[in-house]
């Protein structure tokens, strides 16, 4: 059995923003959930995406046929060349 | 209405279709297909630019490059788990990629030689890359939908600090010149053939656009990637590689040269400089990892009986 299959699988959900709702980013899986909550904040949150995430037993999910959507957290201030913005870029070829 | 017309009126409302709403079995292979094969180009791209972190030129460019790979493993990590909510498993498709079943982009197995190519590929590989998920954005399929939005807004870092890095070198010395120049002809072509086929000739295009999983036909993206670089390649004050290159009027696109789609075909099927060593490094690199998977399961069950035991 790989690791993968020993492993549970998780739903993460992230709040990007007080006020707005928890949103779904993805699965990943995990031993147990402190496991999978520190898994979430490296793999979903690495440019301050989300004031708060959760995780959720895929397995203990009871769906109805709704959406999800994503978003993040995580200070990475000292890495500003993550973003785009980053590299000054001559005008004419400003807009990549 | 029966499964298959509440299906095609999501497609047609332009709906998401989510795992577990009801869908059409030639969808769900053809997303698998698909999905699995852009998972398997995210992390397979990290070989040629993870080479490069020790040979950076600078501090500044290996902090760059390390987070950009970072972000491709990532980006591994978003499809892998997309394509897993349609019912197939990660170790299904690591063992489809290993045994060459399943494909992964092409523009991998061409090989890099300098860092100039490593500025050509952030720049040209990326950027097509962009053109191609910008697009895929709006794919009918929910969790690959979700995927295109999160890993496009990584994306834009990737093209930037390629196109910067050429830059550099175009502007440098004479030699420096010459290295980017050399690393824009060979990877220009290549670039293009990243959106496949003509559209005549695409084995998967027209029903992955009567589904939108495809948004966009791969020639009117190669168009798309055609008329955006012929500006950046101005800026660079480079010489562009098509030499048939020319605008035309009336379509308002740059008319350009016809690929070499016997070379297309040929690294495909496995002939370019790179598939071997590719394939068996992902296979050694995957083997060379067992006992860190290894370790997590016996950690894993440590604090597991640890944890029965403070119970009882
Ligand atoms: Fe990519
Ligand atoms: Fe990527
Ligand atoms: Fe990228």
């Amino acid at each position: 059995m790989s690791v993968t299959e020993k492993l549970e699988l998780f739903e993460v959900f992230v709040r990007s923003k007080r006020g707005l709702d928890h949103k779904h980013v993805g699965s990943l899986h995990a031993e147990d959930h402190e496991q999978a909550l520190e898994y979430a904040r490296d793999c979903y949150t690495r440019r301050s995406e989300g004031v708060s995430i959760w995780v959720v037993k895929s397995a203990d999910i009871c769906a109805s046929q709704e959406d999800d959507a994503d978003c993040f957290y995580d200070p990475s201030d000292d890495k500003p060349y993550r973003h785009a913005t980053y590299y000054v870029l001559p005008d004419p070829v400003n807009n990549m | 209405m029966t499964p298959e017309e509440n299906f095609m009126r999501k497609i047609e409302a332009e709906e998401k279709i989510e795992p577990k709403d009801w869908m059409p079995d030639t969808y769900r292979k053809n997303l698998i297909r698909q999905i699995s094969q852009h998972a398997h180009s995210e992390v397979i791209g990290m070989q040629p630019e993870g080479n490069y972190i020790t040979r950076a030129p600078s501090l500044r460019r290996k902090a760059v490059l390390i987070s950009k790979v970072q972000d491709e493993a990532g980006h591994g990590l978003y499809l892998y788990s997309a394509a897993e909510t349609l019912g197939i498993s990660r170790s299904e498709m690591i063992e489809a990629l290993q045994t060459g079943k399943a494909k992964y982009s092409s523009i991998f197995n061409y090989p890099v030689l300098t860092w100039a190519d490593i500025a050509a590929i952030g720049w040209l590989v990326d950027g097509a890359a962009i053109v191609n998920q910008v697009s895929l954005q709006r794919t009918s399929y929910g969790p690959y939908s979700r995927g295109m939005i999160r890993i496009c807004k990584e994306e834009s870092f990737h093209q930037r600090q390629g196109y910067e890095a050429m830059l550099a070198l175009a502007k440098g010395s004479p030699e420096q010149k010459a290295m980017a120049q050399d690393a824009l002809n060979r990877f220009y072509w290549p670039a293009l053939m990243m959106f496949g086929p003509h559209d005549s000739e695409s084995a998967h295009s027209q029903k992955s656009m009567e589904w939108k999983i495809k948004r966009e036909t791969n020639d009117d993206l190669r168009q798309k990637f055609i008329d955006q670089t012929v500006p950046q390649i101005e800026v660079l004050g480079l010489e562009h590689p098509d030499k048939a290159l020319k605008w035309n009027e009336e379509r308002g696109h740059y008319d350009s040269s016809d690929l070499n789609w016997d070379e297309f075909w040929s690294v495909i099927n496995g002939n370019g400089h790179c598939n071997r060593q590719r394939l068996e490094h992902h296979i050694a690199a995957h083997d060379e990892g067992e006992w860190v998977r290894d370790a997590i399961t016996a950690y894993n069950e440590k604090k597991r009986a640890k944890k029965a035991q403070n119970a009882a």
